[in-house]
């Protein structure tokens, strides 16, 4: 039951990286990608449908760890304390980028949230990149479960890290790539135009750089944390996830190469999702690593609350997950084609 | 001050307060705006469609504001209550769960249809998206509640040996006879903000003697729900609600009322202010016996007071839990007499032309707000000192190695944040009631 969880909760913040993955990717990409108010508008009407839905998943995966490991998230999240914070802004200023924008029509009003847009949606997968990072290289966690960090201290990974070291800013650096390379995709794919033109000339770039950062990300996880390579041989799923990003890497590229924007960014998709399930298999059970002595590691085992709440949890979870991704395929549905820019006053 | 105690809720008291601004809106719009849709697809008159249309603008702005600002509480259960979360996760993350599964998606999912579907949707399908929507933020709305009522009269649970709660039964936890009752008084309030937001408009608009349709229709509309729901709220829901506290947090209502002495034929106190050192309560007005009525239905039952309680199980803030409560039942009171004073006139056909009660209408919009308030630092401060109600104390809840310069920190950092949230949404509902019902030119 425990495992069970650890995999709903990691497939939950696996979804909620490949769905608001690409509403960052936009964000990152539009004021390159998007110049005039009307390009602009085009971009926001392709996301603007889908971020609020794809930010629940982060809720509702927050919700799945609370409700099956209150010890890791009361620990991490405390411990991450300032991280969780910048996090939490970004989102806010994010979501009301967005929302805003539309309602006044003036220049100035629209390049300042363009901007926020931008910057918020540049911070979110850096900083959560960066949390991805950190669980992998390990916390300072002793025997009472609790940890604390600053946000950096000399940038190494001696004794006393901080959030942010070189590890973890290019963990969270390849996050930036990869999401910036996924939303290229979704933009591809769902535009027409200039934008869709400016983006099918950068996508394949930018997947030269994922590529690139993806080699260094990955030696360096080797190193920081070796017993995610002695995990390997033993761990069946890993090797499945492992092959899945391959496949989705391959697919991206095929897409690419045919102009066929929507395999791409299903690729893509499946690449990111691979990624997160290999991290994910390769360190189970632990959950947050203890530096210090593996001893004091939070475990899917140790950090899970009783069988009860689990089952019980799993009851609606099984209900509510099918009709979420009801949810979302409706959305995708009822919006599907090019995306044209809306009349003004009657969209993004 | 540098207790990061004080910091900790000082944080999460500051951002609970302000989000709760936002959410009684939107629930209370979210039916208004049903109510006008499924009116239009039955008569098929324009006014009913129109005034949907002017009211999704607002509760888009509004709900906007109330998603950026629900985030930071979901986080606050990890960062700065991380023992709170530890030891009750397995129970309270089944609600804060079930929340983001089956209402956040909901909404989220239809909010654009609601937003911008009019024209791309059939009027059934867009009536359906504003239904979807008013499913979501009231069920919404209910696992928070249930949430909070576990923190309130825990139910539903077991200690274990290491000290976490454990789920022992879920319809217990999730049906809890608080959980129920104050739900029912939560949300009638809601629908008394929305009631007194659309009435003011009205008035506003009849006052200016402009848009003659909408105004009649939003000041009539608004009036005549306030007045049901501002009665629903005081009763049976507000009675029912008093009676839990009476029955469950005997010592909350002493401090409630200002009660240090028990006795029976208990008074109710209308005016008067709580000395704490001195146990007495100075320049009071009461009225006999009403306080046992209310608390347990009959004149003559005791009502115990503070003194009879070990004072380490006292409120910290009996002043505030005090005034908090006299100004949600006072103002609860003065809402109901405005609202049947305006529906009297309605119905005689005076509402529209009697100018000073038009002002009152639209200048009482904050009363409904501060009522809302002050019923949750009532709830709130009611509950201390304990975190969950005999289970756990507040001082035991709290992060342990988050210090006072973090959570000052990112206190302030709120502080700013919503210093900009609140002009921005002024100046857009702003110019949304400057632009008036029809559809906007931009």
């Amino acid at each position: 039951m425990e495992t069970l969880w650890f995999w709903l909760v990691s497939v939950m913040v696996a979804i909620y990286v490949v769905m608001d993955g690409f509403d960052f990717g936009a964000g990152i990409l539009h004021l390159v990608v998007a110049k005039t108010n009307e390009e602009r508008r085009q971009v926001l009407g392709a996301i603007g449908p889908l971020w609020d839905g794809n930010e629940v998943w982060l809720l509702a995966g927050g919700g799945s760890l609370f409700l099956a490991f209150p010890k890791v998230l009361a620990s991490g999240f405390s411990g991450f304390y300032l991280a969780m914070w910048l996090v939490v802004w970004s989102l806010m200023l994010r979501g009301i980028s967005i929302e805003f924008r539309s309602h006044v029509q003036d220049g100035l009003w629209r390049h300042f949230w363009d901007a926020t847009f931008a910057v918020s949606s540049v911070l979110l997968p850096v900083l959560l990149g960066a949390a991805l990072g950190n669980v992998l290289r390990g916390v300072p966690l002793d025997g009472t479960g609790y940890f604390s960090m600053p946000l950096w201290t000399d940038f190494q990974l001696g004794p006393q890290p901080g959030i942010l070291d070189w590890y973890t800013v290019l963990i969270g650096v390849f996050a930036l790539v990869t999401v910036t390379a996924h939303g290229a995709l979704f933009l591809a794919w769902k535009t027409e135009g200039p934008v869709h033109l400016r983006t099918k000339h950068l996508a394949p770039r930018l997947w030269l750089l994922v590529l690139a950062v993806w080699v260094a990300a990955s030696a360096a996880t080797a190193r920081v944390n070796p017993a995610i390579l002695h995990n390997l041989p033993g761990a069946p799923l890993a090797w499945i996830a492992i092959l899945l990003y391959l496949a989705g890497l391959g697919l991206v590229f095929l897409g690419l190469g045919r102009e066929r924007y929507l395999l791409a960014f299903l690729g893509s998709g499946a690449f990111i999702l691979g990624l997160l399930a290999a991290s994910a298999a390769c360190v189970f059970p632990v959950m947050l690593r203890s530096t210090l002595n593996s001893a004091f590691d939070l475990t899917a085992l140790n950090a899970s609350v009783g069988g009860h709440g689990l089952r019980t949890g799993l009851v609606w979870w099984l209900l509510g997950f099918p009709l979420a991704l009801g949810y979302v395929a409706f959305l995708f549905r009822f919006h599907r084609g090019k995306v044209a820019a809306a009349e003004e006053g009657e969209g993004y | 001050m540098g207790d990061p105690l004080f910091w900790h809720r000082l944080q999460f008291g500051f951002t609970a307060t302000y989000h709760y601004l936002f959410p009684q809106l939107t629930m209370g719009l979210a039916l208004v705006i049903v109510i006008f849709k499924a009116l239009g697809l039955r008569t098929s008159e324009a006014r009913y469609s129109d005034a949907a249309r002017f009211w999704i603008r607002i509760f888009g702005i509004n709900f906007a504001v109330g998603v950026v600002t629900g985030i930071p509480l979901e986080f606050q259960f990890g960062t700065n209550w991380a023992r709170f979360s530890h030891l009750s996760g397995g129970i309270i993350g089944q609600t804060l769960g079930m929340e983001g599964m089956f209402a956040f998606f909901l909404e989220s999912s239809f909010l654009g249809l609601l937003i911008w579907g009019e024209k791309k949707l059939s009027p059934k399908g867009h009536f359906g998206a504003a239904v979807a929507l008013w499913l979501g933020s009231w069920l919404s709305g209910y696992f928070i509640i249930a949430t909070n009522a576990f923190m309130q009269h825990p139910t539903g649970f077991a200690v274990a040996a290491d000290g976490t709660l454990q789920l022992t039964s879920f319809w217990a936890f999730l049906l809890n006879p608080w959980a129920l009752g104050q739900y029912a008084h939560n949300m009638i309030a809601a629908v008394v903000t929305g009631s007194f937001v659309v009435a003011a408009v009205g008035a506003y608009w009849t006052l200016k003697g402009i848009h003659p349709v909408q105004a009649n229709l939003n000041l009539r509309t608004g009036t005549i729900l306030g007045l049901v729901f501002s009665v629903l709220v005081a009763f049976p829901t507000g009675d029912l609600q008093g009676k839990l506290v009476a029955k469950h947090q005997p010592i909350t209502l002493a401090a409630m009322e200002g009660r240090f002495e028990s006795g029976p034929r208990a008074a109710l106190t209308l005016i008067g202010q709580p000395d704490v050192t001195l146990h007495k309560i100075e320049n009071p007005i009461k009225v006999p016996a009403v306080l046992s009525f209310i608390a347990f239905g009959t004149f003559s039952s005791n009502v115990r007071g503070l003194l009879e309680f070990p004072q380490d199980q006292w409120p910290q803030n009996i002043e505030l839990l005090y005034y908090g409560f006299h100004i949600m039942a006072g103002l609860g009171t003065l809402m109901i007499g405005l609202m049947a004073l305006a529906v009297f006139l309605l119905w005689r056909g005076k509402l529209a032309t009697t100018r000073p009660l038009l002002w009152v209408v639209m200048l009482a919009v904050p009363f409904p707000y501060i009522a809302t308030t002050a019923g949750w630092v009532v709830t709130e401060f009611g509950r201390q000192p304990w975190l969950i109600y005999g289970v756990l104390r507040t001082t035991q809840g709290s992060s342990p190695l988050v210090h006072a310069g973090h959570t000052a920190f990112t206190t302030l950092g709120f502080a700013g944040i919503f210093v900009v949230l609140s002009m921005l949404w002024l100046f857009l509902i702003g110019r949304e009631l400057a632009h008036g019902p029809e559809s906007p030119a931009h």
